[in-house]
This record gives structure tokens, C-alpha cells and sequence, in this order.
């Protein structure tokens, strides 16, 4: 599924970061530990097509990502990758349901709605499904957040840090919420993060 | 979810400033398209009541007078010109056609002119109701008065000196004979009866033997050349005055230098007057179009800083959206739609309001009802100004939307 091999990366000519040769199978799930600095959120963004200019190899799918345009790179984002990131970054001119309707607009996949409310239900956001998220709490605001990565049903979902500004039990309903949402989708699941609560529950782990 | 949907959310999410940008943008448009809706119907109006006449002759006094008061009935005269006077003009080689013009009186507000049939024919109007005068105090009239004055064909009314209502009223009485349809010219305001009813009206206190007309008289008698019923060479009688049409372009030069060498007799042209019209209102106009560039170019900018700073804050949105799929070129193409989305709706609600003030102006001032302006009417130059406002919501958007399409969206993301 994703296969990374003599990756490196050059921030300026004199900071350069390589990083370990690994990969991961299909719907197996992946930690990348660090301490910050670690360029953990580099290799994420790499893996996800965010950042181009690598040197080495990024294959998802068996694709090398820098044998695509950057169109091209944009359009298999969309289809292939679920973005979670610390802060929600909800869009915040738009209700909880058009947060989520914008994934599958933006990557040019029709809307399934009747997938929508599943997962809209499933994580407990469906009876605010038609506020704004403005008027939403944080713990509901991370739900959506989550709802909107997995909303395409990507086979690939990348996630930075995004436990560690929560308290021990948010922290352990986050990831379980995660991997359950994950599984149903049948996704691989990156997490890249310095916190070490997850370390016990996700086996495999690459270190920085 | 598609473009339009995301750009109005944007831009409902921000209602103030939203409408505090069309607003401003709004008023702008406006006022360039009430000017431009009264300047072009005035325009249109004093072209079509002035079409035909060359020259207009009455006695010596102001030109810009004589021209606004003997085409657009909206002046009082200079004063009369003898008849006999009048004539000796009109065997001109160069004069094509001369319509005598006899004002004085009026009936509520609407100006009874006494004339030929020719200024009648001059504007092509047809009878809506009835025909033409037949004998004295018979008169025609045009669409605003029997609108306006609900009189019918048959219908009888008393003249008062002068233009304005409650001036001495004369006791003869005047018959409508015949009513006009509109012309959409200044006919539709006047009352028009013959000369002879005018001369009758003013004569009642002397004998009326001398304005006998000429069926009455012996055969021998040569009609008058301008007023076919009137014996010629009548130097008892005035008219106010001539509207002439030229023969060919010489009589321009010719013409206006031969009648105001006489001493009595002033030659107008109502080209050369309306130009100097406008030039005076002009000034008005230009400073008002001014007033209105000023706003539309703080709209614009107003529109700029909002986008600007807006798409700021949307730094994290714009990496999202990438992130999910959304290439540089549809975010590129979302910030010029927000931009013009504004400027469009802006222009629509200008143009609406334009439209809706002139329309309700003439309702405030009868002079402009008068004068047939209307807010019903719509120009090409409309679509000129609608397609300016999206170009100016595109050079607006311009900037943010390449700020956004530039946007590092791995360098948002990591949030430094």
C-alpha cells in the first residue's frame, strides 16, 4: 500500500532530512514517532502529496507520487487520502453536513448521501449535522473533522498529532474512534505523533 | 455543494460586510445609470421635438428663450413679431416650410397653441379620438391633457392668460374637436387650435371685424401664405412665432444672418441652443458622474481589502480544501467568482434602483411626467455598465486570487 524507500528531503540547500526506508500493507496501521522537529509532519505531507521535491521513492498504490502532475497529484489527494490534522480546521462558513459535502465536491466524487448520514451517525454528529460549526463543541468539531477524511472512503488516511492536546480518556476516544473508523473503511491508517499513550495500542512503529 | 453554493456561503458568512460592499458599489452604480437614464431620454426627447426645425424666428430677445419656449413649451415667449413681417420671411427662397406659432394662453398648466396643421403633421401624429379644428375655439388635443384632464371629444373649457393656472380667464369657450395619440414628443402637452382662435381669444374686446376670415372677404383677396384662412400683408396681426425648415444647408449660413440683420426679428437655431443647453447643465452632470466614480472606486477598493483580508483568515481553508482534492486553479477561479458574485449582485441592485427612482420621479414632479421620462426603459449601455462591474469584481479578486492559488499549503498545515 504505501512504500517509502531512501526518502529525503531538503528544507534549503544546507537542511537536508532523510528518512527511514519502510512500508505498509493494506489496512495495516502505522505510527511515525518523533520528538518535535523529528520532520514527522514533513514525511506526512510528503506521503500525502501536500510537499513535492522529494528524492527517493513515495509509492502509494504502486504510484510514485512524483511521477505525477501536480493536478494529477491533487485529484488522487482527493480519491486516495484522508487528511486529520491537530487543529480541526473545519471551514467554518459552513454547516456540519456541507463541511462534509465539500470533501467528495472538492475531489470530483458525486455525494453519497445516504453514506453521509451513516457516517454522520455513527459518530454522533448526525443531530447537529445542520449547525454551523462555529456552534459546535470541540470534541463534536474533531468528530467532523474525522467524518470529513473518511468521507470519500480513501484507502489511505493520514494523521497528524491528533491526540495530543487531549486529556488521557479524549485521547483513548480519539484513537479508538480512529481505528474504528478506519476498519469500517478498510484504510490504512498513518499517525504520525510524539505522543506515547498510542505506542501500546498501535503495534507497528516507525521511528524518527 | 458546487462553486457558487461555497462562494455564497463565504459570503453570507460575513452579512455586514457583505452588504455594506453592495451597498456602496450599489449607490455608485446607480447614480451613473439614473444620469445616464435621464441624459439619454433627454436627450431622445429634444432631438425628437426639435427634429424638423431648422430655425425658429421670433422677436428680439434671448435664443436659448425662443427655442425653449417655441419647441419645448417650457418659456415664455420673447414677445410677437408682426404678421406681415413674419410673411415677408417666409418668401425666402431658402425657407423650405414655415409654421406660424400663436401662443398667449393656456388651460390648466397646458399651453394652447395657435397654428397650422403643418406642426401637427410636423411631429406625425394621428387622431385618437375626432379630427381636426373646423372653425374658431375649435381645438385639438394632445394624449397627456385628455389623460390628464379626462376631456373627451366634445368636451368645453375656458383658456386663462399666461402658463400658469388662475390667471385672467377669458369667457369664450373652447370646444375639443379632436384628440391625439402619443407622439411621445411635446405635442402631447399642447392644446392646439388656429391661429384665428388665439387672435379671437385676445380680440374680445375690440371689433371683431377685423380678424374676419377670408371666406367672408371677396375672392380677390390673396390668402396669407402662412395662414391660408387670413388675408395676406395684414400688419394688424402677431404671431409669436415661425418654425422654419430649410431648403437646403446654404439657408444655415444665409438665413439666420438675413433675419437678424432686421431689427425687430431674432433667428434661433435649436441645434446650436440645446448644445449650449447641455453645456451649461453639463457641468451639473459631470460633477454628479465624478461623485459617482469616486464611490465605485471606494467599492472597489472596500471589495479588494475585504477579500484580502478574508482570504487571510481562510489560509487554513484554502489548504484544506487542497488537501481534500481542490486544485490551485478551482481555488484560483472560487476567489474571482467571490469577487465577482459581489460586483454582480451589486449592479443588479444599482441598475434596480436606478430604474425604480426614475420611475417614481415623474410621479413627485409633474414636470418630468411631462417631459414623458421613464424608468421602463432600458439602454445598451446598461449591459456596458454590467459588464464593467465584472470586470471590476475580476480586477478586485485579482490579487487575493493569487494569493490563493500561491497558497503553501504544507506550510499552513504545519501551522508555523
Amino acid at each position: 500500500m504505501i512504500k517509502i524507500a531512501d526518502l529525503t528531503y531538503s528544507y534549503t540547500q544546507k537542511h537536508i532530512i532523510s528518512f527511514p526506508s519502510f512500508s505498509v500493507s493494506k489496512e495495516e496501521h502505522c505510527l511515525l514517532l518523533g520528538e518535535s522537529g523529528s520532520g514527522k509532519t514533513t514525511l506526512l505531507h510528503l506521503m500525502g502529496g501536500l510537499l513535492r521535491g522529494y528524492s527517493g521513492n513515495i509509492k502509494l498504490n504502486n504510484t510514485e507520487l512524483s511521477s505525477m502532475t501536480e493536478v494529477e497529484l491533487d485529484k488522487f489527494r482527493g480519491r486516495n487520502i484522508g487528511f486529520i490534522f491537530q487543529k480541526n480546521h473545519l471551514i467554518s462558513a459552513l454547516t456540519v453536513e456541507d463541511n462534509l459535502r465539500v470533501a467528495p465536491y472538492l475531489a470530483g466524487i458525486p455525494v453519497d448521501t445516504s453514506h453521509m448520514q451513516k457516517v454522520l451517525s455513527d459518530l454522533a454528529i448526525a443531530e447537529k449535522s445542520k449547525n454551523l460549526v462555529s456552534e459546535i463543541s470541540q470534541g463534536q468539531a474533531q468528530r467532523v473533522a474525522i467524518a470529513r477524511a473518511v468521507i470519500n472512503r480513501p484507502p489511505i488516511i493520514l494523521a497528524d498529532e491528533p491526540t495530543s492536546a487531549l486529556d488521557d480518556k479524549n485521547c483513548e476516544r480519539v484513537i479508538t474512534l480512529l481505528l474504528a473508523v478506519a476498519e469500517q473503511n478498510k484504510a490504512t491508517l498513518i499517525i504520525a505523533t510524539h505522543d506515547h499513550r498510542l505506542r501500546s495500542i498501535i503495534r507497528k512503529q516507525i521511528q524518527l | 455543494m458546487n462553486l457558487f453554493f461555497l462562494v455564497w456561503s463565504y459570503l453570507k458568512a460575513k452579512p455586514l460586510n457583505t452588504i455594506l460592499n453592495i451597498v456602496l458599489l450599489a449607490l455608485g452604480i446607480a447614480v451613473v445609470t439614473v444620469l445616464l437614464l435621464f441624459s439619454k431620454q433627454f436627450e431622445e426627447k429634444i432631438s425628437s421635438n426639435a427634429k424638423g426645425i431648422d430655425l425658429v424666428v421670433g422677436a428680439k430677445g434671448s435664443p436659448l428663450q425662443i427655442i425653449l419656449c417655441n419647441i419645448f413649451h417650457i418659456d415664455f415667449p420673447t414677445g410677437n413679431i408682426n404678421l406681415k413681417e413674419a410673411e415677408q420671411i417666409t418668401k425666402s427662397r431658402l425657407i423650405k416650410k414655415a409654421i406660424p406659432l400663436a401662443l398667449g394662453d393656456s388651460y390648466e398648466t397646458f399651453r394652447i397653441v395657435g397654428t397650422t396643421k403643418e406642426l401637427v403633421e410636423l411631429y406625425k401624429a394621428d387622431f385618437e379620438q375626432g379630427g381636426w379644428w373646423v372653425g374658431k375655439m375649435d381645438v385639438v388635443l394632445g394624449a397627456n391633457i385628455a389623460e390628464a384632464l379626462k376631456f373627451v371629444v366634445g368636451s368645453e373649457f375656458e383658456s386663462t392668460h399666461g402658463l400658469t393656472q388662475g390667471g385672467h380667464s377669458h369667457e369664450s369657450k373652447f370646444v375639443v374637436k379632436g384628440i391625439m395619440k402619443r407622439s411621445n414628443t411635446v405635442l402631447d402637452n399642447l392644446i392646439v387650435t388656429s391661429v384665428e382662435s388665439v387672435w379671437h381669444v385676445h380680440d374680445e374686446q375690440g371689433s371683431d371685424e377685423k380678424s374676419a376670415s377670408i371666406q367672408q372677404r371677396d375672392s380677390t383677396v390673396t390668402p396669407s401664405k402662412l395662414i391660408p384662412t387670413h388675408p395676406a400683408g395684414d400688419s394688424t396681426k402677431e404671431i409669436t412665432s415661425l418654425l422654419i425648415q430649410y431648403r437646403s444647408a446654404m439657408a444655415a449660413i444665409q438665413l439666420p444672418r438675413i433675419i437678424n440683420g432686421q431689427s425687430r426679428l431674432q433667428a434661433a437655431s435649436p441645434a446650436f441652443e440645446t448644445a449650449r443647453l447641455f453645456t451649461i447643465l453639463g457641468v451639473g452632470v459631470d460633477i454628479l458622474m465624478v461623485f459617482a466614480y469616486v464611490l465605485i472606486f471606494i467599492s472597489a477598493l472596500s471589495i479588494f481589502i475585504a477579500l484580502y483580508n478574508s482570504l487571510k483568515e481562510r489560509r487554513y481553508d484554502l489548504a484544506i480544501m487542497r488537501s481534500m482534492g481542490a486544485s490551485r486553479a478551482k481555488l484560483f477561479i472560487s476567489v474571482l467568482t467571490e469577487g465577482t458574485t459581489l460586483t454582480l449582485i451589486s449592479c443588479i441592485v444599482g441598475l434596480s434602483i436606478a430604474h425604480a427612482l426614475v420611475l417614481i420621479m415623474p410621479l413627485l414632479f409633474i414636470e418630468m411626467q411631462k417631459a414623458g421620462i421613464t424608468g421602463l426603459i432600458f439602454y445598451s449601455e446598461e449591459w456596458i455598465i454590467l459588464a464593467a462591474s465584472l470586470f471590476l469584481g475580476l480586477l478586485c479578486s485579482l490579487v487575493p486570487a493569487i494569493q490563493a492559488y500561491r497558497t503553501d499549503i504544507s506550510k499552513v498545515l504545519a501551522g508555523n
